[in-house]
Formats: structure tokens, sequence, C-alpha cells
């Protein structure tokens, strides 16, 4: 394991909104093949510490590290081109373009040389065919389902070809055989790849993810295995308000 | 591949409009003929004003001043350094691009109303400084070209710009290129970039996209067109005038984008044409034409919210560019 350097390394990382500390002192690394889960409950700042990770939001103090170089004051874009990619927790789409067109913007950034439209074209269906969108490639964005056009949203995340996914409740709105599908995607994503993903549904988190992270109030409160951290007292106070230690 | 064909009819179509104009030449009366070159002129600007209007989705209430930076930086290299009509013309262009370099790196630090805003502060300001050096620009006289210097030489050849056909020729010109160039642009992956700002700027972000600097240089290629046709006026139709550079010439292009359809490629000539026309044939008959205009507008707002192509190509012709 201490062989292993961590692809993505958060060091005292804090956000402060006026008073309200929405990240505090956030230490946290992530290696490469991984797949982390965020959880905690509602307004613990699993998004907000996501946003610091992609660039959304500048962080009030701390560090972060992506492959060792230190992005901690790169724009979002640039750390997009690094290879971090973020799927919004509400749906984000271009609704008056085509599915297609969606996709085939990420496609054209990616290809910085060798832009002909074959490849473009290509790379496209690839991302579409592996979320299974294949079928609605000329579909406007915005007339698909609403668990569509989430997969949607991870395909344009796919496109980037990216080297780390954050997911922010990528689930959320799915049918259960939708969620079956997305599980699978998740693993294929992760063989060459490494996956962040913030989820509240508790059987998708305990199926995919290698290790989970708890976030409560802004702070790390637990980090390990899925049955470490189901076993884990602070964690059940924490979601259930069972004051487990007396 | 069903791209391809629908490209393949939009070239069609904008060949068939620029074969119409210069077939217009020759049948149209010498009044119309003076009429619609000036209007092929300012829909130029109007195509410019869409660039950033109908496909990033910037509404700027200050391109007179980019208008105006042509037309100034043209006339007045002729006027008082006695420049020759092509290196004039790429003065008028220079100026309006820099303008617009500076403007843009300025202005797209807000969005929304305040872009509005600040935009029509920056050509408020651009307008009183031409009032305020009135010794050399004429001040709200404007200066008149002289017509001894309107004359192009190119290659041995001598254009004279006070003659009506070489004016609808060299009109017709500006605006095929300007066209041509647009439609290049708005089909390439820079145009994609521009349109997906528009729809979703923080999307665009997140894709790795630096949408500032795709933003500022949509700002300097709009600046840069609306100055060529500024730049174009003043040595076509040989006067240089502060009103150009007013609020008037700011909203004017607007209007005309909305009513032909914003982003669309030909949306700003038939904006223009329009608003033209139905204003001249309004004025002969009553003193009260601003009404009939502005009923026009109204009208075109209520039945064709997305401007007449438009309207056409969300009913009709979806490949319409």
């Amino acid at each position: 394991m201490a062989a292993v350097t961590p692809l993505l390394t958060t060091s005292k990382l804090s956000r402060n909104f006026g008073g309200l500390r929405a990240v505090q002192d956030v230490d946290f690394s992530l290696l490469p093949g991984e797949i982390r889960a965020v959880i905690g409950p509602n307004g613990a700042g699993k998004t907000t510490f996501v946003s610091l990770i992609c660039g959304r939001i500048p962080p009030s103090s701390g560090r972060i590290l992506f492959d060792g170089a230190d992005i901690t004051s790169l724009p979002a874009h640039r750390r997009v081109r690094m290879g971090i990619a973020y799927t919004f927790q509400i749906t984000s789409i271009f609704a008056n373009l085509s599915a297609y067109d969606n996709v085939a913007l990420p496609v054209q950034r990616t290809l910085a040389d060798g832009r002909s439209r074959r490849t473009v074209h290509a790379s496209v269906m690839e991302a579409l065919d592996r979320t299974g969108l294949a079928g609605r490639a000329h579909t406007l964005a915005g007339s698909l389902s609403y668990g569509h056009q989430r997969l949607l949203e991870v395909a344009m995340g796919l496109a980037l070809k990216p080297r780390l996914l954050i997911l922010d409740e990528p689930t959320q709105g799915l049918a259960d055989s939708e969620i079956e599908n997305f599980i699978g995607l998740v693993r294929d994503i992760a063989k060459d790849g490494t996956v962040l993903l913030i989820e509240h549904n508790m059987p998708v988190v305990m199926e995919l993810a290698g290790r989970i992270t708890v976030m409560n109030a802004g702070r790390v409160l637990a980090e390990g295995s899925p049955e470490e951290v189901r076993a884990d007292a602070r964690v059940q106070e924490a979601y259930l308000g069972v004051a487990a230690h007396v | 591949m069903k791209g391809e064909a629908s490209a393949l009819k939009a070239y069609g179509l904008h060949v068939a409009v620029i074969g119409l104009l210069f077939a217009l030449s020759f049948v149209l009366p010498p009044y119309h003929h003076g009429l619609v070159a000036r209007i092929m002129v300012l829909a130029t600007f109007a195509m410019g004003y869409n660039l950033l209007f109908g496909y990033v989705g910037l509404l700027s209430l200050g391109h007179a001043m980019f208008f105006a930076a042509g037309l100034y930086g043209a006339g007045l290299s002729v006027y008082h350094l006695g420049w020759s009509v092509p290196l004039a013309f790429a003065g008028g262009i220079g100026c309006g691009a820099v303008l617009a370099l500076v403007i843009g790196l300025l202005a797209l630090r807000t969005s929304g109303v305040a872009f509005m805003i600040v935009t029509m502060m920056f050509a408020q300001v651009f307008y009183l400084t031409i009032l305020y050096f009135a010794r050399w620009t004429g001040g709200d006289q404007g200066l008149v070209v002289p017509q001894g210097s309107r004359v192009m030489y190119l290659g041995g050849a001598s254009f004279d710009l006070t003659n009506p056909a070489v004016r609808y020729r060299v009109a017709l010109a500006l605006f095929a290129i300007v066209l041509a160039v647009v439609l290049v642009l708005v089909r390439s992956g820079f145009g994609r970039v521009l349109v997906a700002i528009r729809e979703n700027e923080e999307r665009t972000k997140m894709l790795g996209f630096d949408t500032f600097a795709n933003k500022l240089a949509a700002v300097i290629v709009s600046g840069t067109i609306c100055a060529a046709a500024g730049a174009a006026y003043a040595l076509l139709f040989g006067y240089v005038g502060s009103s150009f550079a007013s609020v008037q010439y700011s909203i004017l292009p607007l209007l005309w984008v909305l009513l032909g359809g914003a982003a669309t490629a030909l949306g700003p000539l038939v904006g223009t044409l329009a608003m033209y026309y139905v204003t001249d044939i309004a004025s002969s008959y009553t003193s009260a034409w601003l009404l009939i205009v502005g009923v026009m507008l109204i009208v075109g707002v209520l039945f064709f919210p997305k401007g007449v192509l438009g309207t056409i190509r969300q009913r009709w012709l979806r490949w319409l560019p």
C-alpha cells in the first residue's frame, strides 16, 4: 500500500460561507483505481468538498494535490484538462442540444489533434454506448427521461476520459432497474479510472465502494471499508442521532 | 450522412441569397439600389452583433462603439491622414479589434444585466469622447469624406466608391464574405462551444473549456465584424457622424437581430431589410411611422418570439443554420 502514490490528496482543506464552516480541515487521500464513496447526512459538506476538488469553488484554506501537482489555485477548466471530471448533482446538460451534441462537446475538447468528423463520431458513440444511450443519440437532451438525463451526464463525464470521475449522487431519481445497470457501469469505469462517489443510496454504496469516507458537519468523521464504517458507533450516531457513546 | 445533406442545403441557400442580391443590382431602381446597399452594410453590422448575442447569449447594449470605431477609424484616417481606401479600411477594422479586446477584457468580468450596463456605459464614454474631440471628429456635425479620396486603386484598376453600382457590389462583397465567415465559424468546434456557453456556461466550464477565453474571442470577432461594417459605411457613403455612436445604434442591431431571428445566419439580413422597408414605406404615408414600427415589433414578439427565421427553423426547416 505504502508504495502506491495517491492520485488525489487534500490537506487541511477548508471552506467557509460567511460564518458557516461547510468544510473544515479535511485531510483526504485517494488511491488510483479506487472506488471511494463519500457519505454523510444532508448538509455534511459532501458536495462542497467535491466542488473544492474539481475547482467549482475556491477553498478558504488548505491544499489540493492531484497526481503530485498542487492544483489548489488552478481554475476548474484546467483541472478538467488534467483529468478531473465532475458530474453534477442537479442534472446539468445542454437541454436544447441533442444527446449526441452534448457528448460531442467534451469529445471535441479531448481530441486536441485529429479533430476529424470520424474520430469525434466514434468517441461520441462509444460513450453513448457504454451508458446505453446509443439509440437516443439524436433525441434532444431536454426531452430524455430523467433517468436518461442522469446517464447522459455520466456519458459526458466519460467522454472526457477522466483519470478521476466525481459522481455527485448519480442514482438519485433512477429506477431500480436503472440502478442495476449503473452499478455495472461504475465498475466498468473503475477498471481504468478512479471514481469518487457521493451517494445516499446505501445498498449502492455498500456494493460499489472499496472504501467509504463519512463526513459530518464539514469534517471527516470516519473512514474505512464498508464493514468497518457500518460498525462504527460514531457513524450510527451521526445518521440516527442515537447517543451510542454514554 | 444526414448532417452532410443539410450542410449542402444550408450552403446552397446562402449562395442563392447572395446570387439574388447580385441579380437585384441590375433591376432595382436607383433609390432602392442605394437603400439595399446601405442595408447590406448594416446587416453586416447586425451579423457581428448576432454572433455575440445570438450564439453566445451575451446581450451587449454598446455595439455602436464597435461600428463607430470602424467608421471613425477609416473616415478620420482618410480625412486627416489621406490614407488610401484599402489602408483606411484595414485601419478601421484594426481600431475595432483593439477596442473589442480592451472592452472584452473589462466587460466580461460581468454577466447578465451588469454586462448590458457596462457595455452601454463604455459606448457612452466612446460617444462623448467623439463629441469632446470635435476639432478632429467634427463633433455632432460629423465629417463628410471628400469624394476624391473615396476611389480605391487595386492592382492597376480603380474603383470609384461614389459610383452606385460599384458601391452596391462592394457592399455585397463585404456582406458575402462576412456571411461566409460567420457560417463557417458557427458550424465549427468553436461555434459549438459558443452555443454551449449560451446554454449552460457552468457545464461548459466543467467540460474543460476556458469559457472566458472563448467569450473574449467571440467579443473580438463580433467587434471586428461590426468595425468592418462601420469602416465600409464611412468609405461607401462618405459620412462619418456621431449619431452612429449613439445609443440608438446599439439598440438597432439588437432589434434587427431579434426581428430576423437570433442565432440564425440570415436573420440579421431579414431583420434589417424588414425594419428598413417598413420604416421607409410607413414614413411615406404618415409622420407616426415610429408607431407602425413599434406595432410591428410587438406583433413580431407575440407571434414570432424567435424572430422570422428562428420560427421558420423551429417549425419547418430544422437544417437552417
